[in-house]
């Protein structure tokens, strides 16, 4: 633990405190609080059935928490006043089964938020300008929005390889490629924190590979990572810190190497020798 | 005197009502009311169908929406649990006169057709919505789109792509229920040819006509739904 002891004073990205989830009569966790600083990575592994997903859902509220509080720019966003799409903007979320959106091109689909919240943010300072509540300029123009955009939806594409690509629709790409544009698009937000919810088990094996690299390339650019995984490999090579979660808690963490050459809990031990 | 014996002559009698004395304008403004009732209620249903059909896929977290979900649930058991013709008659006799309001029949026929069919496209919506990945929401919500926003961009547009063929359909319902309309005084091709008809007490001729007329009508929009669907169905997988 000794390399953490400087974060004590940096204020953490995330800052999850006592959080918890049932369904119904089950609890899926039962009260995790952690603190998840700047461009920290996390890999989260974990039986299954043991909350590892429920724990990632919960940290952009695609799952409400049913306890506890996950302060993030200094906000609960646990709390349900809270208005969550705000907050969802800097949290990119990179799901499992791709799910880019089918009725847009690959180009839309990386420009659809960020224009549409853009749009969305203009449309309000012209209301409130209207209202006199609203003193300064509006710089900002439909046209502007979209060229910045796009602009910035094609410099991603080309970082990775895949700009020829822009104008197709996703049913025309391979697994590997849609879940690289999947990152792509929650990179257009500019969030200040990736959460992957398990990026490659859904892949064909032969496209695993190009998947981890551009999740490397985004953690070595700075990016915070929470990354649900079943690929040990990768998370002991990406990870600052690995969190065991079973039985909806995080019953074991540490670095890489504390945690895969020396853990401590039972539980884990038995899973190790199981996917080792 | 048998059917093939008598046709000529009834045919002839039919032509001289139809054309010479100028039956084909009832006709026409007859057709010209089927059309308005089908084409509007269908555009009021697809909207009222969509908003009813998208309040009854919100997580029911909030009161308001469970409030709303249940308006809607006793929407759709009123306009699908009677009759159009029982609708159509409440509407005309009380419900307009109720409030205060006069309006022509084939307006009334366009409000009422309108918030029938959207009884039964929501429910057609509903199953579209519901057939879209659940993980199309998802991803929406998880880039801090609005559950309205997704829905209006996202799901939506695709749902109508699934529902397509049944949305054709409801719409070919929907112009053979507007045989109906006669029922409040309005003029449809129904109530043309029953007036020709009745021009001269020969009701074979013009009955069959009528019939012919209805068939080439859904003839004609079943195939623009077969074109217009091949149209979406190609934007899925060619480049664009």
């Amino acid at each position: 633990m000794t390399e953490y002891t400087n974060n004590e004073t940096r204020e953490p990205v995330l800052r999850i405190e006592n959080l918890q989830k049932s369904f119904g009569k089950l609890h899926v966790l039962t009260g995790i609080t952690e603190n998840i600083y700047e461009g920290e990575k996390i890999a989260v592994i974990g039986p299954s059935g043991g909350g590892k997903s429920t724990f990632l859902r919960c940290l952009n509220c695609m799952e409400d928490p049913t306890g506890g509080s996950i302060y993030f720019d200094g906000v609960d966003i646990a709390d349900p006043k809270v208005d969550i799409n705000v907050h969802r903007e800097k949290i990119g979320m990179v799901f499992q089964s791709f799910n880019l959106f089918s009725n847009k091109t690959v180009l839309e689909n990386i420009m659809l938020a960020p224009v549409s919240i853009r749009m969305k943010r203009l449309r309000r300072q012209k209301i409130a300008k209207f209202f006199g509540k609203y003193k300064g300029e509006i710089t900002e123009t439909k046209q502007k929005i979209v060229d910045e955009t796009k602009e910035n939806a094609m410099r991603l594409l080309k970082r990775i390889g895949l700009e020829e690509k822009a104008n197709v629709y996703p049913s025309t790409l391979s697994g590997g490629q849609k879940q690289r544009i999947a990152i792509v698009r929650a990179l257009a937000m500019n969030p200040k924190v990736l959460l992957f919810d398990e990026p490659t088990s859904a892949l064909d094996p032969e496209m695993v590979g190009e998947v981890l690299d551009l999740i490397r390339q985004v953690g070595d650019a700075g990016m915070t990572m929470i990354i649900v995984t079943h690929e040990m490999g990768f998370a002991r090579e990406i990870a600052d810190r690995v969190f065991f979660i079973s039985d909806g808690i995080i019953s074991e963490q540490g670095t890489p190497e504390e945690f895969f050459e020396h853990p401590k809990n039972p539980r884990t031990v038995e899973f190790l020798s199981k996917v080792l | 005197m048998n059917f093939f014996t008598s046709f000529p002559k009834k045919w002839r009698v039919f032509q001289r009502t139809f054309i010479e004395a100028g039956g084909y304008i009832e006709v026409l403004k007859g057709l010209k009311n089927t059309a308005i009732v089908a084409v509007l209620g269908l555009i009021i249903g697809i909207v009222i169908g969509t908003i009813i059909a998208a309040i009854k896929v919100i997580p029911p977290h909030k009161r308001i929406t469970r409030i709303l979900q249940r308006i809607g649930n006793i929407y759709v058991a009123f306009f699908r649990g009677t009759p159009i013709v029982v609708q159509l008659l409440l509407g005309y006799y009380v419900l307009f006169p109720a409030m205060g309001i006069q309006l022509p029949a084939v307006n009334v026929c366009v409000i009422i057709f309108g918030l029938n069919s959207g009884a039964y496209i929501s429910e057609i919506m509903r199953g579209g919505i519901q057939s879209v990945d659940p993980g199309q929401m998802e991803a929406g919500r998880a880039l801090g789109l609005s559950f309205f926003t997704t829905m209006m961009k996202i799901v939506i547009p695709q749902a109508i792509k699934n529902i397509l063929p049944t949305l054709g359909n409801e719409f070919i319902a929907l112009i053979k229920e507007t045989s109906v309309v006669g029922f409040v005084g309005a003029t449809d091709i129904c109530v043309a040819f029953r007036y020709i008809g009745t021009n001269n007490y020969e009701f074979m001729v013009p009955y069959l006509v009528m019939a012919a007329i209805y068939i080439v009508i859904v003839l004609v929009i079943t195939g623009l739904i077969k074109l217009m669907e091949r149209r979406l169905g190609r934007s899925d997988r060619v480049h664009k």
